[in-house]
């Protein structure tokens, strides 16, 4: 089913949560609400599931007005962050729960809801904890049995709030890991929220950027992290380093590169801001003087890239770079070594306030 | 290696008071602990058996002392599940809502712990008295506030209104909305999720509060003095006939009426003491 929400407005007394916001949502699509803290993202995800009123506009589900409809009717799977198990049952009677209250009429035998209800745990292979409480389990089991409560009423639609955000690195992973291919394998239209950018990228078949209560950006992983669209979408996004810099003759001289600028701004002329990916920059050691002085200040060669910190010799703050491993031994760099220093490509924008 | 042997040696000496201390703290809790609750507490029992078994169930073949009794009971079961009803309302309230006037709520639910019972009754008389507010009102149309049985039951409300909410509020708070809100996103109805989310979650802390409720609405004695009038075997409670009889030199009966309610609090404390047992147990797993 599809989700289409427009001009959502959500005010929290004198403060605006959301402003007219919209935004569509395909058919078992997997979509990334991402942002910052405070950007409205989570604030949007319980407005689609009602457990907010917007002030003003609407939210479709499959061409119906769904803020007409009751949260019961609404059919709506909410996952929540710290997993709201309910602590006085059992994991068999959480994931049971939504069927138990439905009302008499429509409400399976209690056969066939311990049969589904352990279909469901062998789905997020939990089967073995049947019998056991949430406080027995840990984050990353609590977590799937949040899932699996939630896919108990057949939801036409998944909602995730931060869902991986209280576990550890390496559970993480794995759970994204493993939603995803669930996701494939069930194709439900679902929306997660999360303020991690990597997590965004990897798992999303879209991503959504917000900040300060609006929507930034729409787009494919790929997009969102190769073009993006502003400078809050650039900064947000990945590592970046940030530059002051001027236009000249359409283009910006950044970091000892000249870069072209996007028309809009060609003729503007005057102070810009850049962004450099440190993976974009270009570090020289050789007899060649090519782009700015700088010197070494701080390596860290662990992991698959190696990360170096820079200052310029005409001042600003620390730059930082990055390297593959092959590379970085050609290079031979030592901390306190002057180099050079060029960017090889940059985003320029109008020198706005972010 | 010395070193952390030297720092070891100091954290015992810094963590632990040298045994004659401790000693002496100790005996002192215990003395003080005899002196001012066990010693009275079996000086009750005592004077109520002084003249053997069959004058203390003497004391009880009286009207006035079964009149006591009855009015006691009878309090108790309207006042304490009332305050069950608006405390569970009231911290439902404060605890899971947002609006205009919480903190005067809250600040209203303490009052009766701060005011002075005395003074809780005497503001019903002059609300509900024949020279009150609605006194003249209350007059001609004969509903008899003062000096009867609502007044006693409205006096020890006012007394015991905080014990249920005061359990609840931080219980609630700490557990927050989101098990509500996983229940009503399953599909569940207002009412579904009052009964089977939100009452199990404060079930022991409820029982808890109920019980606190009910041992000082039986026990009760400064508010229901000053609306009760001293009415025998209409209008006096327990802990009043204790007085009276105890005024009239009638120790062995004022003491084995003051047992029954030394009892009541001594199986409090029992229940007390099981229901924090199982509130633990169940903490430990929910």
């Amino acid at each position: 089913m599809d989700i289409e929400i427009n001009n959502i407005t959500k005010r929290f007394g004198g403060f605006v949560a959301l402003n007219d916001v919209s935004l569509t949502v395909h058919p078992g699509e997997l979509v990334a609400l991402l942002g910052p803290s405070g950007s409205g993202k989570t604030t949007l995800l319980r407005i689609i599931a009602g457990l907010e009123q917007a002030t003003s506009g609407t939210v479709l589900f499959g061409g119906e007005n769904a803020l007409a409809r009751s949260i019961r009717q609404r059919r709506v799977g909410f996952v929540f962050q710290h997993y709201a198990l309910f602590r006085h049952m059992t994991v068999l009677e959480n994931v049971a729960f939504g069927l138990r209250v439905k009302p008499r009429d429509q409400r399976p035998k209690d056969g066939e809801i311990r049969e589904r209800v352990m279909r469901l745990l062998t789905l997020v292979q939990l089967d073995h904890f049947a019998k056991r409480y949430p406080a027995q389990l840990s984050g990353g089991q609590r977590q799937r049995v949040a899932l699996a409560r939630a896919l108990a009423i057949e939801p036409a639609v998944l909602l995730l709030d931060e869902p991986f955000g209280a576990l550890d690195a390496k559970v993480r992973k794995e759970l994204r890991r493993w939603l995803r291919s669930l996701h494939d394998e069930m194709q439900l239209t679902s929306l997660f929220v999360t303020h991690d950018q990597e997590e965004a990228l990897e798992l999303a078949d879209r991503v959504v950027l917000m900040n300060n209560s609006v929507i930034e950006q729409v787009g494919s992983p790929q997009d969102v992290y190769d073009h993006p669209a502003s400078s809050f979408a650039y900064q947000f996004l990945g590592n970046v380093n940030r530059f002051d810099c001027r236009i000249e003759d359409g283009k910006a001289h950044v970091c000892g590169g000249d870069i072209a600028v996007p028309p809009p701004l060609v003729n503007g002329g005057g102070p810009a801001i850049a962004y450099v990916r440190p993976h974009d920059l270009e570090i020289f050691t050789g007899p060649v003087m090519v782009g700015e002085p700088a010197v070494v200040r701080y390596l860290s060669a662990a992991g698959p890239v190696a990360k170096i910190e820079l200052s310029l010799d005409h001042g600003g703050s620390l730059v930082e770079a990055e390297v593959g491993r092959a590379e970085l031994h050609a290079l031979d760099l030592k901390i306190g070594q002057p180099v050079f220093l060029r960017a090889r490509k940059a985003r320029v924008f109008a020198n706005a306030v972010h | 290696m010395a070193a952390p042997a030297a720092a070891d040696a100091k954290n015992r000496l810094a963590a632990q008071e040298p045994l004659w201390l401790r000693l002496l703290l100790t005996a002192l809790a215990i003395g003080f602990l005899i002196l001012i609750v066990a010693l009275p507490l079996a000086a009750v029992f005592g004077e109520a058996f002084r003249q053997g078994v069959g004058a203390y169930f003497a004391s009880f073949d009286d009207v006035d002392v079964l009149s006591a009794i009855e009015l006691t009971l009878l309090v108790a079961a309207i006042a304490v599940p009332v305050n069950t009803i608006f405390g569970v309302i009231g911290s439902w309230a404060i605890a899971k809502f947002e609006f205009v006037g919480k903190s005067l709520l809250v600040t209203l639910i303490d009052l009766p712990f701060s005011v002075s019972p005395v003074v809780a009754g005497l503001v019903y008389v002059l609300v509900f008295g024949v020279h009150g507010w609605f006194g003249p009102w209350l007059v001609a149309n004969d509903i008899q506030i003062i000096f009867a049985v609502p007044g006693l039951v409205l006096a020890t409300m006012f007394v015991t209104f905080p014990f249920v909410a005061r359990e609840l509020i931080p219980l609630m708070e700490e557990q927050g909305n989101e098990e509500e809100e996983a229940a009503i996103s399953l599909g569940a109805s207002g009412w579904q999720t009052f009964w089977r989310v939100t009452l199990p979650n404060i079930k022991w802390g409820l029982l808890y509060g109920v019980l606190l409720c009910n041992a000082r609405a039986m026990g009760e004695f400064g508010a229901v003095s000053v609306v009760s009038g001293h009415i025998r075997g209409e209008t006096n409670t327990m802990p009043l006939y204790v007085e009276i009889l105890y005024n009239e030199y009638n120790f062995v009966a004022a003491f084995a009426v003051a047992s029954l309610l030394a009892m009541l609090a001594l199986v409090t404390l029992v229940l007390k003491k099981i229901i924090e047992w199982r509130f633990g147990g169940s903490s430990a797993i929910g």
